[in-house]
């Protein structure tokens, strides 16, 4: 897969936003089109969050995702919302050790991932986002480990460098699962 | 490609005024434009400007309006129901001819309305949303790239003809990232103030700045210069983008993010066979008439995220040679690209 459409939605605090922003950041590094835009209201963390990525050749039209073909749903609300909206041989990454439902449909590719219990046994609960990122790009093909990883690197401002490490380290265990 | 970051398209307004050389930014928060601001408080004072957050929406437009009357490039920003309180202000700037460049990151209303995206100030923005024998000069991007572009060339615009001008964006324009190139931006160029009550250093008499002006033979003359103004800025300025219009059934107009959810649809459309072009107003006052006139389809559709505003403007520059159609949503709701296309073929089948 070179080019998506996808839907990013979990609970707010679980970086979901920037798990989108890292993959259309990955998608600039690498000269391509693409949009992301985020879910805004009145949530705050615990809240529900999501963000549409439209990764393309051609120039994007509407910013907004109808129908994925990659859904990754990090709580059960989400999958909820939004498992019916997926195209028709599209995949969806459920987050496990959340989500206790299986998907029921099956036009489309599934694949659970222990996101959340993965980071947590590395002793990095709050990236269960990246985790699940390493395992998106290892089913899709959308970017390959090392450019993300470069990705990461280059798109944290200074102050936040010091964060680069684990998150790298979360997307390669989410990568080689 | 120059220098290509990742951006915002409140943050990218906000880089972009500075880039074009304003230092004073005076506003108050509201969703969906806060991020604008936010930026502005980070970035102004680094470089010797003015970052203010006012009491409240007025404090801050006549902020704009003094700091405007002193000559120094200045903005401000709200969304929908903080540019209703703006209004007054933003009336007395333009008596005052007095240029800025005021941004409106729409949300739905009337009333306190919604936090989501909306396009329904067009009235507001296009009619005048203050008293008085008025216009600004209100311009409508569709990306971020245009959306920096657009501000930068504002500021230019703003002070060549001493007519603010109205950025007016929406909640999804405002909060979605793009890439944009910085190096794009337009250069400013600065035009000379000899109006500017900018202090006399004993060497001229004081400029006044005011609104009042109580003699009708007077308020006449200036409000009849003003309008001159305008007519050469209708002549002159009129901006739009349009493709597919030559063997077009079907002209479809939107502007802002409306018109990129639109082009998808004309994708999809002109896929199937369906002959339709695009009109994209860039200026929304000035209206694109011009080009309304120079062409032939066999209807207009106008897509808005309102209940139409925009339609009458279409109709008085086509003449109505064709009908006008509108479909649109509102409240916060965006169209689907299925939408316009199943109004088109519901327009087909009427018009062919």
């Amino acid at each position: 897969m070179n080019n998506c459409k996808m839907i990013l939605a979990g609970f707010g605090g679980q970086g979901i936003l920037f798990a989108g922003k890292m993959l259309v950041y990955a998608a600039m590094l690498k000269g391509k089109k693409l949009s992301w835009l985020p879910s805004y209201g009145p949530e705050m963390r615990g809240g529900t969050a999501n963000c549409h990525v439209i990764i393309d050749d051609e120039a994007i039209g509407s910013p907004i995702v109808t129908h994925p073909n990659v859904l990754i749903a990090m709580n059960q609300p989400s999958l909820d919302k939004f498992e019916n909206e997926v195209e028709k041989d599209g995949v969806i990454f459920v987050d496990k050790s959340l989500i206790e439902r299986k998907v029921t449909r099956t036009d489309i590719k599934t694949v659970y991932v222990d996101a959340t219990e993965i980071a947590d046994k590395m002793g990095m609960k709050k990236l269960a986002n990246m985790v699940m990122l390493g395992a998106v790009l290892k089913e899709t093909g959308l970017f390959d480990a090392d450019e993300m990883a470069q990705t990461i690197k280059e798109s944290l401002p200074e102050k936040k460098q010091h964060l680069a490490e684990s998150n790298v380290s979360a997307v390669m265990a989410g990568f080689n699962i | 490609m120059g220098e290509v970051v990742l951006m915002k398209g409140n943050e990218a307004i906000a880089e972009a005024a500075i880039r074009s050389g304003c230092k004073h930014f005076f506003g108050y928060p509201i969703t969906p434009q806060t991020e604008l601001s936010a930026y502005m408080a980070k970035k102004l004072p680094k470089i010797g400007g003015t970052f203010l957050q006012a009491e409240s929406e007025i404090a801050a437009v006549n902020m704009l309006y003094g700091a405007a009357s002193a000559g120094v490039r200045a903005m401000t920003s709200s969304s929908s129901p903080g540019i209703s309180l703006k209004s007054e202000g933003i009336s007395y700037i333009a008596a005052g001819d007095l240029p800025c460049v005021i941004v409106n990151i729409m949300r739905g209303g009337p009333g306190l309305g919604g936090i989501q995206a909306a396009q329904s100030d067009y009235f507001q923005a296009t009619k005048g949303g203050g008293h008085g024998d008025y216009h600004l000069i209100v311009l409508a991007p569709n990306s971020i790239q245009e959306m920096v572009c657009l501000t930068a060339e504002g500021f230019n615009i703003s002070e060549e003809y001493r007519i603010p001008v109205m950025l007016l964006g929406d909640g999804t324009l405002g909060q979605m990232m793009e890439p944009v190139d910085l190096e794009q931006i337009p250069e400013p160029v600065f035009a000379e103030k000899p109006w500017a009550a900018n202090g006399t250093q004993g060497k001229r008499k004081p400029n006044v700045i005011k609104t009042l002006e109580l003699a009708p033979d007077e308020l006449e003359n200036s409000v009849w210069e003003r309008e001159r103004k305008y007519s050469i800025v209708k002549e002159k300025l009129q901006k739009y983008d349009a493709h597919d219009i030559e063997d077009a059934d079907i002209i479809i107009s939107s502007y802002g993010i409306t018109s990129r959810v639109v082009e998808t649809a004309v994708k999809m459309l002109r896929n199937e066979g369906v002959k339709v072009g695009v009109i994209r107003p860039i200026t929304l006052w000035p209206f694109p008439e011009k080009i309304y006139k120079q062409v032939n389809p066999k209807a207009f559709l106008s897509v808005e995220m309102s209940t139409g505003q925009m339609v009458e403007d279409i109709k008085l520059a086509c003449e109505c040679k064709s009908p006008v159609y509108f479909f649109g949503r509102t409240g916060g709701i965006i169209p689907t690209p299925n939408e316009i296309v199943d109004k088109v073929h519901e327009i087909m089948k009427e018009v062919m």
